[in-house]
């Protein structure tokens, strides 16, 4: 049986712990708001982009672009989102085994896949396992545009380098605070959109239709990296919150069930002591 | 004439616009064009600029960094990765940067490959500037 003093010193500990999780869960939260907004926000502009970029490479030769081009696939870069903390369940496990997953059943099919890991969880679990040629940590700190523009650049021109022939990104999808989906996207080469069946609008385009495109698809690969990085920051939160506020539950309830096993054993030594004292005067009197 | 244009502006961060206005003059790649009601289709990319608008007789200024702009069916969208109205802007710190930008210019040669971010960032002061000093006077 426990002492009555290890009993109370586990039920402050797990105070101490509850108290921690209870902050976490409403820093999460309020992280969450933000995020999701974001989120929210950035989506018109990723669809109005997508729209203006379907009518343009209407009625144009997909192979005329290098990014729209598609050459044989030999190397393969696959990115990875996570998030740089831990303490939100399996949303880092779920998305690095999925990563795993992939590596694993498209092996035979490509020569080589590399990966490259945004968020410092990836990193960790997958430098030891799979070929990790990059990674990045703590971006999510200050996500902005512009971080989420250069690392596209940097991706677009290893790709017009033939590092690799295919990039694809894998990250959690925002569903709800509760439910994250992990997401596969292809990010490169474009894949071309569908042609529109009725004859598409003649525009006048300034400079010239080719110029344009050369323009936007660029863009549209930034925007598509800031809309994964948006989704898998607010999916973190999410993940993050409802963790937290089940780990907040667990405690209480195991502080619950101290508490409980610590009155017994007060009232059995109440019980002891006086049994104690009145065998005592019993053998006094007698 | 009745018809108004329908103009969406959106940004990463946000959607700036949403509104009916009368006329729409932007800064394009290839010059400074205005956009009335029954325009043809058209689809350019603007430059570092000025975008103002006319909305029942007010003329309003936003100063945009780089995107597309798109006329259709009197639908007009802009796509920018900045905007800001003019009466956002501050005015000392639009001045500030511009003072940064030009002092950062007179160290560097064209060669540098920092010359372009600067001269980018000198060219988005000024506008803001132009723009800012718009507000206050209307």
């Amino acid at each position: 049986m426990a002492t009555l003093k290890s009993i109370k010193k586990r039920i402050t500990s797990v105070k101490n712990t509850r108290q921690i999780t209870k902050a976490m869960k409403m820093v999460s939260a309020a992280k969450l708001r933000r995020a999701q907004e974001n989120v929210v926000a950035a989506r018109p502009y990723a669809r109005k982009l997508a729209e203006v970029l379907e009518k343009l490479a209407d009625n144009q030769q997909t192979d005329s672009h290098p990014l729209l081009a598609q050459r044989d696939i030999e190397k393969v870069l696959l990115i990875v989102v996570t998030s740089d903390r831990g303490l939100c369940g399996g949303f880092n496990a779920n998305l690095c085994k999925a990563a795993e997953r992939f590596v694993k059943e498209n092996r035979d099919q490509y020569s080589e896949i590399n990966i490259m890991t945004i968020g410092r969880k990836g990193n960790e679990f997958l430098k030891n396992r799979q070929k990790v040629v990059k990674s990045y940590a703590n971006i999510f700190g200050t996500l902005n545009y512009q971080t989420a523009a250069l690392l596209a650049q940097e991706v677009i021109q290893g790709y017009l380098a033939e590092e690799y022939d295919k990039v694809y990104i894998l990250f959690n999808a925002f569903k709800s605070v509760m439910t994250q989906e992990i997401t596969l996207e292809q990010l490169l080469p474009v894949a071309p959109p569908e042609q529109a069946e009725e004859t598409p609008t003649q525009y006048i385009y300034e400079p010239s239709q080719g110029a344009l495109l050369d323009e936007l698809l660029p863009k549209n690969i930034e925007v598509q990296m800031f809309r994964a990085l948006l989704e898998s920051l607010a999916s973190e939160h999410g993940a993050r919150m409802t963790a937290m506020d089940s780990a907040s539950k667990n405690a209480s309830e195991m502080i619950g069930k101290l508490t409980l096993i610590y009155n017994r054993a007060r009232q059995a030594a109440i019980t002891k002591e006086l049994m104690e004292i009145i065998s005592g005067a019993e053998s006094i009197k007698g | 004439m009745a018809e108004k244009l329908k103009v969406e502006l959106v940004t990463p961060y946000k959607k700036v616009l949403s509104e009916e206005v009368d006329e729409i003059t932007a800064t394009g790649t290839l010059g400074e064009f205005g956009v009335l009601p029954g325009h043809a289709p058209f689809l350019t990319s603007l430059k570092i600029g000025e975008l103002s608008y006319k909305k029942e007789g007010g003329i309003f200024n936003l100063a945009v960094n780089w995107g597309y702009f798109e006329v259709e069916n009197d639908t007009v969208t802009v796509l920018v990765e900045t905007a800001e109205r003019a009466d956002e802007i501050d005015l000392e710190r639009a001045k500030a940067a511009l003072g940064r930008a030009e002092e950062a210019l007179k160290k560097l040669t064209p060669e540098d490959k920092q010359y372009r971010v600067y001269e980018a960032a000198l060219e988005r002061a000024l506008i803001r500037v132009q723009v800012a000093g718009k507000a206050v006077r209307r």
